[in-house]
């Protein structure tokens, strides 16, 4: 295992360094930061606390990646949604 | 609308925020109507919560090595009907701050995660102790840094044993050691995601707090972390 894995095991044991939003919080504002973020707007701006939950928690930071990777899907799939 | 955000000229159509979008004004007429409008309308919801479903379950397709496709999209199905009942039931929560549809694929996305998770760890024991413990080695590093990263994780692994409550520590070792993950950890301790994970945040406090005590610091300024 190398330095990165070792950073990243580190992450998970120590968290991250800023205040960050619970994942009921994180939840309830995903669909808008990920839209924000599609729209190139400053998102972790808009939704502090939101880059660090998803630095901080794997299931919430998953789910995160799913949301924004189907919003680009129905982007070239007209009509999809 | 919210403050921070930019004017919508700036923004393209798909990511407009929804407050104005007549097609979530649509889908909330329709899903508030009597039937058979609203009949329809729930129809159409639970449509696109499956397509989100099995949008995830295929993403996390290589958990599941043993699932066949008939399996795997009885899965999807579940977590349509359960995200579907969670959209109607939180309905009144939408507040116009993204598309409905974009709203809605969260909960479809949520399920489906979340049982694909449980599924891959049904039938197997947590682990009890670290695994992951000694293979920290990095042949490329220098000898002073690896003993930096020794001594880092030594205060680590003592921090873990004397720092944590026992549930702190249990917690910790499953999620961040051993790749459990919360919602499997939360099934098993009869708990919930929100709750796991405010148990791991004040662990990681703890160890933050022991590891600054023992002189390391996040900035790297003392043998840092």
């Amino acid at each position: 295992m190398g330095s990165s894995d070792l950073s990243l095991t580190l992450l998970r044991l120590l968290g991250p360094a800023e205040s960050e939003l619970d994942c009921d919080e994180c939840f309830a504002v995903l669909d808008r930061y990920v839209e924000l973020q599609l729209g190139g707007v400053d998102a972790d701006r808009a939704v502090p606390g939101m880059h660090a939950h998803l630095a901080g928690c794997p299931a919430c930071a998953e789910e995160h990646e799913s949301l924004r990777a189907l919003l680009e899907l129905d982007s070239m799939e007209p009509g999809a949604s | 609308m919210n403050e921070l955000l930019l004017p919508s000229a700036k923004m393209p159509a798909m990511t407009k925020p929804s407050s104005t979008d007549a097609s979530s004004r649509d889908w909330l007429r329709d899903l508030r109507a009597d039937d058979p409008v609203r009949e329809e309308a729930v129809a159409r919801l639970r449509s696109l919560l499956l397509r989100a479903a099995r949008f995830e379950v295929a993403r996390r397709r290589p958990a599941l090595p043993q699932l066949g496709g008939a399996e795997l999209d009885d899965l999807a199905q579940e977590a349509a009907d359960d995200a579907t009942v969670s959209v109607l039931r939180r309905l009144d929560d939408f507040r116009g701050e993204s598309r409905f549809t974009t709203w809605a694929y969260k909960f479809a996305l949520l399920e489906a995660a979340v049982k694909v998770r449980r599924r891959a760890w049904r039938g197997r024991e947590l682990p009890v102790e670290p695994d992951t413990w000694g293979s920290f080695e990095d042949p490329g590093a220098g000898p002073e840094e690896r003993a930096e990263r020794a001594l880092l994780l030594a205060a680590i692994r003592e921090g873990i044993a004397t720092a944590l409550t026992p549930r702190q520590r249990r917690v910790l070792v499953a999620l961040a050691l051993d790749g459990v993950p919360i919602d499997v950890l939360a099934e098993r301790l009869g708990t919930s995601r929100n709750a796991l994970y405010k148990s791991l945040h004040d662990a990681r406090r703890s160890l933050r707090a022991h590891l600054e005590g023992n002189g390391f610091t996040r900035d790297g300024s003392t043998g840092g972390w």
